[in-house]
């Protein structure tokens, strides 16, 4: 059955290309508002060129990986057991991330997984990245969120808008030594994105932006910052522009960085723009089109955090049933053999298998071009509640020993907090896909 | 000297971290949905291999890394793992599930190989983890009339078509010299194999994968050796803790030890 999927998923992709590379319509083509608007009506911003439909393929279990998906989750498994696994406490409790795990991720290839081959990248698909992205979560969420905003927000917003000096200028930088960040939220808008009061003012040879940004991951580590402003606050969202910041601009400065509760090691800063000038050629796609890049990245993005928290899920789940099948023993057996404990036990994994369940069916439908806005915002908000459950258990589960910072037990469980806050909250999962059922079933 | 045309053999077995099982007919282990990836001894070989090309170790040169693997169809998985380590193309002579090929079988198949490829270096896992025999680089070095340098822990170049293998002996290392064609095996200290970067997992995906029978190379695969029973050893008793050497000393009186 596996090989018979293998045989066929290659035949699928190259539908797929040959789809791209017709003139299909594109859903940020200016020149054809009308077909813009009807594309938007049948599927919500999203990144993904629609493709064929699947009709004609016989369904596979969601489960099932290609070849190269395999290859991923075997690699990088390894490389997260061998090389992270044995600095995760220390970087947690140090709050920094270790600059030799940054350069061995770039080395690995995990920070360029969908770049093409041509720019330096591994030009793999979107689920791989997903694999790699669950696969890194499993042993720190911390090293994994990094990687997910790299590859999911910062190159896919490259790939996809950048021109073609800027994927020539960039690309290779972010596929092998340059950390990339996602500057959207500010001190006055967070779920309410679009609110942003950052400006950017044009000039003779550029732009001039003003503001700051806060909440913003991998800022310490990153080179390279996509940052959103609105160079016309007068048409509100529709002068979201997007720009590309380099570390070293003038009036660029990143300030405090915060102390937190969970994913420690993955920085989180205050960003400062005071008078800093960007060159035109920094202008990130069209000018306007800002909001429509962000909520189609965050999409998919979200289908990142998602695969974040069910790896986090099944790494607190491993590590405390290996602890509870194995070693500890009260009244003269195992405190896994007690039925209490299985049944937590049971359920606990039954729900991990759910949350990837989604998350996997998202990214195929992605990869598909089928719309999979509904299907994101479930799968995120699912996969952040199982985690929170799950590594809440197991720090139970495994009584005291869950409950030291020897272990990994209460990081998992601490670590499993962001999942109900970023790349949209709880809440915001749940009116979106209220949102989208209410358009539904209003007759 | 010749440029290097270097055969790796690889087997794909039970993963190293998995506790193998006996199975109900107690015929062999379990394998049906056990974890499996390449013999880690076999992972230093391509290592070694690909480290002799970048490293331009041979003053000949390496013209090319060929590996190989016999088994079911997933022996590919472990001939793609091995591309992405950095061998240059991989022939996979596929054989049934149930096919137990026997150390000598697999002397053969290599033998005729290694001559079909022209290799002049074959790099061999001292073993596999699975049986353990630890035969296949001595009886394909037997068949082909050719020198070997077990274990290797350092492999060295000289003028001359001239190899030196440094092997890790009880009490210190022995130095071994011979020249190609020859069979070296591995052992761990050799050297730390890299992992397949994305990138380079790509790249093997387009390197080509040649597929084989044993008939191809004129193999029938007969069986010399029956498997009577396979029986998990007897556990193991606990060993006891002493707190210091007087403590030590008094248990082996205890034990009649001293």
């Amino acid at each position: 059955m596996r090989s018979f999927t293998r045989a066929l998923r290659p035949a699928v992709r190259r539908s797929q290309t040959v789809v791209s590379a017709s003139s299909a319509p594109r859903i940020c083509s200016s020149r054809a508002p009308r077909a813009v608007a009807a594309v938007q009506g049948a599927r919500p911003l999203s990144t993904t060129a629609p493709r064929r439909d699947l009709a004609d393929m016989p369904p596979t279990p969601i489960t099932h990986f290609s070849e190269v998906e395999s290859a991923m989750a075997e690699a990088v498994r390894k490389f997260a057991g061998d090389v992270i696994l044995p600095k995760v406490r220390d970087m947690d409790e140090a709050e920094k991330m270790d600059p030799t795990v940054v350069e061995q991720l770039f080395e690995q290839g995990l920070m360029g997984v969908e770049i093409p081959e041509e720019y330096g990248g591994a030009g793999m698909n979107f689920t791989a990245a997903i694999v790699g992205i669950e696969e890194l979560a499993r042993v720190d969420p911390s090293v994994s969120v990094m990687v997910d905003v790299h590859n999911t927000l910062v190159n896919t917003a490259v790939i996809k808008w950048g021109s073609q000096a800027l994927k020539k200028k960039y690309l290779p930088k972010l596929a092998t030594n340059t950390v990339g960040s996602f500057c959207l939220s500010e001190p006055v808008s967070g779920s309410d994105a679009f609110a942003l009061k950052t400006k950017a003012t044009e000039t003779a040879d550029g732009y001039v932006i003003n503001g700051s940004k806060m909440w913003i991951t991998n800022s310490m580590e990153a080179e390279f910052f996509i940052v959103f402003a609105n160079v016309n606050p007068e048409q509100g969202h529709r002068g979201i522009t997007a720009f590309i910041v380099d570390k070293g601009m003038k009036g660029f400065n990143i300030a405090k960085k915060e102390k937190k509760l969970g994913i420690k090691a993955s920085s989180t800063c205050v960003l400062n723009f005071d008078d800093v000038l960007v060159p035109k050629e920094n202008l990130l796609g069209e000018k306007g089109h800002g909001y429509k890049y962000a909520i189609g990245l965050l999409n998919e993005g979200r289908i990142g955090i998602a695969a974040q928290m069910t790896g986090l899920a099944l790494g607190a789940w491993e590590n405390a049933v290996k602890y509870v099948w194995n070693d500890r023993k009260q009244f003269g057996k195992l405190v896994g053999e007690f039925q209490g404990m299985q049944h937590q036990i049971a359920q606990s994994y039954t729900e991990i298998a759910a949350a990837r369940a989604l998350v996997y069916n998202a990214a195929r439908k992605k990869e598909a071009g089928e719309d999979f806005v509904m299907d994101a915002a479930m799968a995120k908000l699912y996969a952040s509640q199982v985690a929170g459950r799950v590594s809440g258990l197991a720090v139970e589960w495994m009584g005291g020993m869950g409950f030291v910072r020897e272990g990994l037990a209460e990081k998992f469980w601490r670590d499993s907090k962001i999942g109900a806050i970023y790349e949209g909250t709880s809440n915001i999962q749940l009116n979106t896909i209220a949102k989208l059922l209410q358009k539904e079933y209003t007759v | 000297m010749s440029a290097l045309r270097i055969l790796v053999p690889v087997k794909r077995v039970i993963d190293y971290a998995v506790k193998p099982r006996v199975n109900k007919a107690q015929t062999g282990v379990e394998t049906a949905g056990v974890k499996h990836s390449m013999n880690p001894f076999d992972e230093l070989s391509v290592e070694e291999s690909v480290r002799i090309r970048e490293k331009k170790s041979a003053p000949g040169g390496v013209e090319d890394i060929c590996v190989i693997s016999a088994g079911p169809t997933k022996a590919q998985d472990v001939l793609r793992t091995a591309m992405a380590m950095g061998a240059d193309r991989a022939i996979h002579v596929e054989t049934k599930p149930d096919d137990d090929l026997e150390p000598l079988t697999v002397a053969k198949l290599l033998k005729a190989a290694a001559e079909q490829q022209k290799s002049n270096l074959v790099i061999l896992g001292k073993q596999s983890i699975d049986d353990d025999a630890n035969q296949t680089g001595q009886m394909l070095a037997g068949l082909l009339g050719w020198p070997q340098a077990t274990q290797a822990s350092k492999v060295e170049f000289g003028e001359g078509d001239v190899v030196s293998v440094t092997r890790e002996v009880d009490g210190g290392v022995e130095t071994v010299r011979a020249k190609l064609p020859m069979i070296i095996t591995t052992d761990l200290r050799l050297n730390e194999p890299r992992y397949a970067s994305l990138p380079n997992i790509m790249k093997a995906k387009k390197k080509p994968l040649e597929k084989k029978t044993l008939a191809d190379f004129g193999i029938t695969g007969e069986k010399r050796l029956k498997v009577l029973k396979v029986t998990e050893p007897p556990p193991r008793q606990g060993g006891g803790k002493v707190e210091d050497v007087d403590g030590l000393i008094s248990k082996l009186k205890e034990l009649g030890a001293i």
